[in-house]
C-alpha cells in the first residue's frame, strides 16, 4: 500500500510557491518570479506522471481490480471519538486521471502565462495566485473524505474569485469576481447541508467507507426517509446542488460567462479545464452511492446535465465575444459529461457512462485549455475579444491557426481525434440508456461542431480587418504550451480508458459502435459544412438566418435573459419583499430600541446632572440626611 | 471600678451634641478654616465615643484608648495636609470662601 507517501508533495509544492512568491514576490524581478513559479509546477507536474505511471501499470491493481489507496493521511480534527476530519492524500484511478489533467493544464498555463501576462501589473501576484489555486484544485481531487474536499472546494472557489478579479481596477472584472463567488457560495451552502446531512447518518466523512459498494452505513441511511423521499437521495441532491453551482449547470451557470474577466490563461485553467468539472469529480467521487442507492438524484444529474448542455450550445451559436462562445462551450461540455454519469450504471460493461463521463473531461480539459490558450494568443494578437473586429487571421498566426484548427475538430468530434472517442462512448451510453436524452445530445453535437466552425472561419477566414498594428504570432513560450496541447487533444483519445478509469477500478471491453458512431461525425459534418457555408466567405447568410430566426436568435443572443431573470427574482422580488421588510425591522426595530435605550438614559443624565453642583457642602447634606434617614428607616422597622 | 459618679449616658450627651454641632458646621459654614474645626469636633466626639465605651463597657481591655489614639494621630495629619490644601486654594481663588470652590461639577 506504501509507496506513494511522495504524492502528498504535488499539492505542497504549488503551497509553497504561493507562500514563497505572495510573500516576497513584489521584492523579486517578474520573470525570476514566474521561472520559480512554472519550476515548481513542473516538478509537480513531474511527480504527478511518475504517479500515474506507477499507480496505472505496476503497482495499483489488486486482482485486476483498482484499489483505493491511502498515501498519507493525518487526523486533523478530532470531534468525537469515531467522527473525526482528517486531511489526507487517496489515490484511485479517477484521483490519480485528475492529478495528471491539473498539472499538465496548470505547467502549460504556467508557461504561457511568462509570455501572455509579460508587463502586467502584479505578474508576481499572479503567479502567486495560480500556485494556491493548484494547490486547492489538487487537494480537493486528492482528498480521503467529503470535508477535506469541501475545505479545498472553497478554497479553489477563492482563488477562482481572486483571478477573476485579477484586473481589480476595471469594475467589470470586480463585479464578476463578485458574482462568480456569491453564486458557487449559494451553492455550496446546499453541499455543506448535504455533507451535513450524510454524514449525520453514516457517522462518517471518509470516501473509502463511503464508497464502497454495498457499505453498511449507506444501506442504514438509505432506508431512513424524510416526506417519503429517502436522506441519501436528498443529500445526494443537495451535494450535486454544489457541485452544479462550481461546475455551471443551469440554473446556476450565469456566473461563468461574466467569469471571463478574468485573464485568459485563468479562463483556461479555472473557468475550462479544472475547476468547472470539479462538479464532475464530485458526482464521480461519490458515484457509487448516486448509482447504487439513489438512482433517482443520477436521473437529476443526467437531465440537468442534458439540458444545460443543450442550453448554452444554443446560446454559443449567437455570442460575438470569443471567450464567451468558449465559455458556454464549456458548459456544454460539462453538461455532456454530467450526463454521461447520469446516465451510468454501477460495474462493468453498465459502467460505460461512467468510463465516457471521465474520458471527456480528460480530453475535454485539453482541447479546451488548447481553445482557450488560442483565443489568448488571438486576442493577445488584435488586442479585441470580438470576433467582428477578427478576420483573415491565419496568414499572421499560423501555428495559432493549426492548433486552433486542430482543437476545432477534436471538439466537433471529428476522427481519430481525441474528442470524437469520448463524445462517442458518452452517446452511445446515453443510447442504451435513455432515448430522450440520446438525442438531445445528438443535437448538441451538431451545435457545437457548427458553433466552433463558426468561431474559427470567423477568426480566421473572411475579411481582414483594421487592426492597430499587423497581427503577429506570440513568443515561442506561447505557442509551446498550444502545441503540446494540441498533441495531447490528438492523441489522448487513444488511451484505454475503459482498462484504466472504471466505476468498479475493474476493467471491461468497450467496443465502437459503428453505426452510432457514423452518425455522431455526420452531423458533425454537417455543422462544421453549415458553419463553412454560412461564415468562410460572408455573403450574408448569417444575417438571413438570424432575419428568419428572429425570436429565437434574439432570445439567445441574450442569454435565454437569464441575468434577466436572476436580476428580477433578486432585485425585484427577494430584495422588494423580503430584504426591505427585513431591513426595515432591523432599522427601525431593533436598531430604534437601542438608540431609544440611549436617548432616554442620555436625556435623564442631562436633566439630574444639575445635582454635581461642585458645591461640597450639598453633597455633604445629600450624604448625612441620607445617612440619617436610612438610620432612622431602620430604627424603625427593627426596633419597633 | 467606677470611680466618678457620673453616669455613661452623661458622656454620650456630650459627645452627641460635640457630634451634631460639628457636622452643622460642617454643612453651614463657608469658612474653609471652620470646616476645618468642625471636622475636628466630630473626630473628637467619635473619641470621646471610643472611650467612654472602653472605660463603661469593657474596663479591663485597651483598643478604644488606642483608637482615640490613632485617631489623634490621624487628625493632626489630616489637619497639615487640610491647611495645606487650603493655602494652594488660597492662592487659587484669593478667598478660602467654600462656595467659590465649585469648579469641579458637570
Amino acid at each position: 500500500m506504501s509507496g506513494f507517501s511522495y504524492t502528498v508533495l504535488i499539492p505542497i509544492i504549488p503551497l509553497l510557491m504561493f507562500v514563497f512568491l505572495g510573500l516576497t514576490g513584489h521584492k523579486m524581478k517578474p520573470a525570476i518570479a514566474g521561472i520559480i513559479g512554472t519550476t515548481g509546477l513542473f516538478i509537480s507536474a513531474l511527480l504527478s506522471y511518475i504517479t500515474a505511471y506507477s499507480y496505472f501499470f505496476v503497482s495499483g491493481k489488486v486482482d485486476g481490480v483498482y484499489q483505493k489507496i491511502i498515501a498519507f493521511n493525518t487526523v486533523w480534527l478530532q470531534l468525537t471519538d469515531k467522527l473525526h476530519i482528517d486531511l489526507g492524500v487517496m489515490l484511485d484511478p479517477i484521483s490519480v486521471m485528475m492529478l495528471v489533467v491539473i498539472t499538465t493544464v496548470s505547467l502549460m498555463v504556467h508557461i504561457y502565462s511568462n509570455g501572455y501576462m509579460k508587463g502586467e501589473r502584479g505578474f508576481q501576484r499572479f503567479f502567486a495566485f495560480l500556485g494556491l489555486f493548484t494547490f486547492s484544485m489538487l487537494g480537493l481531487v486528492l482528498a480521503t473524505n467529503i470535508f477535506q474536499m469541501y475545505i479545498c472546494w472553497e478554497l479553489v472557489g477563492v482563488s477562482s474569485f481572486l483571478l477573476i478579479s485579477f484586473y481589480y481596477e476595471k469594475p467589470t472584472a470586480v463585479a464578476a469576481g463578485k458574482k462568480a463567488f456569491i453564486v458557487t457560495r449559494f451553492a455550496d451552502l446546499g453541499f455543506l447541508i448535504g455533507i451535513l446531512l450524510l454524514s449525520y447518518f453514516t457517522k462518517t466523512f471518509d470516501f473509502v467507507s463511503l464508497t464502497t459498494p454495498g457499505c453498511p452505513a449507506i444501506t442504514q441511511a438509505a432506508g431512513v426517509t424524510f416526506m417519503g423521499v429517502s436522506v441519501v437521495t436528498i443529500a445526494l441532491v443537495l451535494i450535486f446542488m454544489g457541485g452544479a453551482g462550481k461546475s455551471a449547470m443551469f440554473p446556476l451557470h450565469i456566473w461563468l460567462p461574466d467569469a471571463m474577466e478574468g485573464p485568459t490563461p485563468v479562463s483556461a485553467l479555472i473557468h475550462a479545464a479544472t475547476m468547472v468539472v470539479a462538479g464532475v469529480y464530485l458526482v464521480a467521487r461519490l458515484f457509487p452511492i448516486f448509482a447504487l442507492t439513489s438512482p433517482d438524484a443520477l436521473t437529476i444529474v443526467a437531465y440537468v446535465g442534458g439540458f444545460t448542455s443543450l442550453f448554452a450550445a444554443v446560446i454559443a451559436c449567437t455570442q460575438n465575444d470569443i471567450k464567451r462562445v468558449l465559455a458556454y462551450s464549456t458548459m456544454s461540455q460539462i453538461g455532456y459529461m454530467m450526463l454521461a454519469l447520469g446516465v451510468s450504471g454501477y460495474g462493468g460493461h453498465d459502467g460505460l457512462g461512467f468510463m465516457a463521463g471521465n474520458f471527456h473531461l480528460f480530453t475535454h480539459a485539453m482541447f479546451k485549455a488548447l481553445l482557450f490558450l488560442g483565443a489568448g494568443a488571438i486576442i493577445h494578437a488584435v488586442h479585441s475579444n470580438y470576433m467582428t473586429e477578427m478576420g483573415g487571421l491565419r496568414k499572421y498566426l499560423p501555428i495559432t491557426h493549426i492548433t486552433f484548427l486542430i482543437a476545432c475538430l477534436t471538439i466537433a468530434g471529428v476522427p481519430p481525434f481525441s474528442g470524437f472517442w469520448s463524445k462517442d462512448e458518452i452517446l452511445t451510453a446515453a443510447f442504451h440508456h435513455d432515448k430522450v436524452l440520446f438525442f438531445v445530445e445528438y443535437a448538441v453535437a451538431g451545435l457545437t461542431a457548427f458553433y466552433m466552425f463558426r468561431l474559427y472561419f470567423n477568426v480566421f477566414w473572411g475579411e481582414d480587418r483594421h487592426y492597430h498594428h499587423t497581427p503577429h504570432e506570440s513568443p515561442f513560450v506561447m505557442t509551446f504550451p498550444l502545441m503540446f496541447l494540441a498533441l495531447a487533444s490528438i492523441f489522448a483519445g487513444f488511451l484505454p480508458f475503459h482498462e484504466l478509469v472504471t466505476s468498479d477500478g475493474a476493467a471491461f471491453e468497450s467496443h465502437l459502435d459503428i453505426p452510432l458512431a457514423s452518425a455522431s461525425v455526420g452531423i458533425g459534418l454537417v455543422g462544421i459544412f453549415v458553419a463553412m457555408f454560412m461564415y468562410m466567405k460572408p455573403k450574408g447568410a448569417p444575417e438571413k438566418m438570424a432575419a428568419t430566426f428572429k425570436h429565437l436568435y434574439k432570445w439567445s443572443y441574450n442569454k435565454f435573459y437569464m441575468d434577466e431573470v436572476y436580476l428580477f427574482v433578486t432585485k425585484k422580488i427577494i430584495f422588494r419583499y423580503i430584504s426591505r421588510p427585513v431591513a426595515w425591522f432591523d432599522k427601525r426595530v431593533v436598531d430604534d430600541t437601542m438608540n431609544g435605550i440611549a436617548w432616554i438614559s442620555n436625556y435623564a443624565s442631562f436633566k439630574i446632572r444639575g445635582l454635581q453642583s461642585g458645591q461640597l457642602q450639598k453633597y455633604a447634606f445629600v450624604f448625612i440626611s441620607s445617612a440619617l434617614i436610612l438610620a432612622l428607616t431602620f430604627v424603625y422597622l427593627f426596633l419597633n | 471600678m467606677l470611680t466618678s459618679g457620673i453616669p455613661m449616658e452623661a458622656f454620650l450627651v456630650v459627645s452627641t451634641i460635640m457630634f451634631f454641632a460639628g457636622v452643622y458646621g460642617f454643612l453651614t459654614r463657608r469658612n474653609l478654616i471652620t470646616i476645618l474645626m468642625s471636622v475636628e469636633l466630630i473626630l473628637n466626639s467619635v473619641n470621646i465615643n471610643f472611650l467612654v465605651f472602653n472605660r463603661f463597657l469593657f474596663p479591663n481591655q485597651l483598643q478604644g484608648h488606642f483608637f482615640s489614639l490613632f485617631i489623634i494621630a490621624i487628625a493632626a495629619a489630616e489637619a497639615a495636609v487640610a491647611i495645606a490644601i487650603i493655602i494652594n486654594i488660597y492662592r487659587h481663588f484669593n478667598s478660602i470662601n467654600v462656595e467659590n470652590v465649585n469648579e469641579m461639577k458637570y
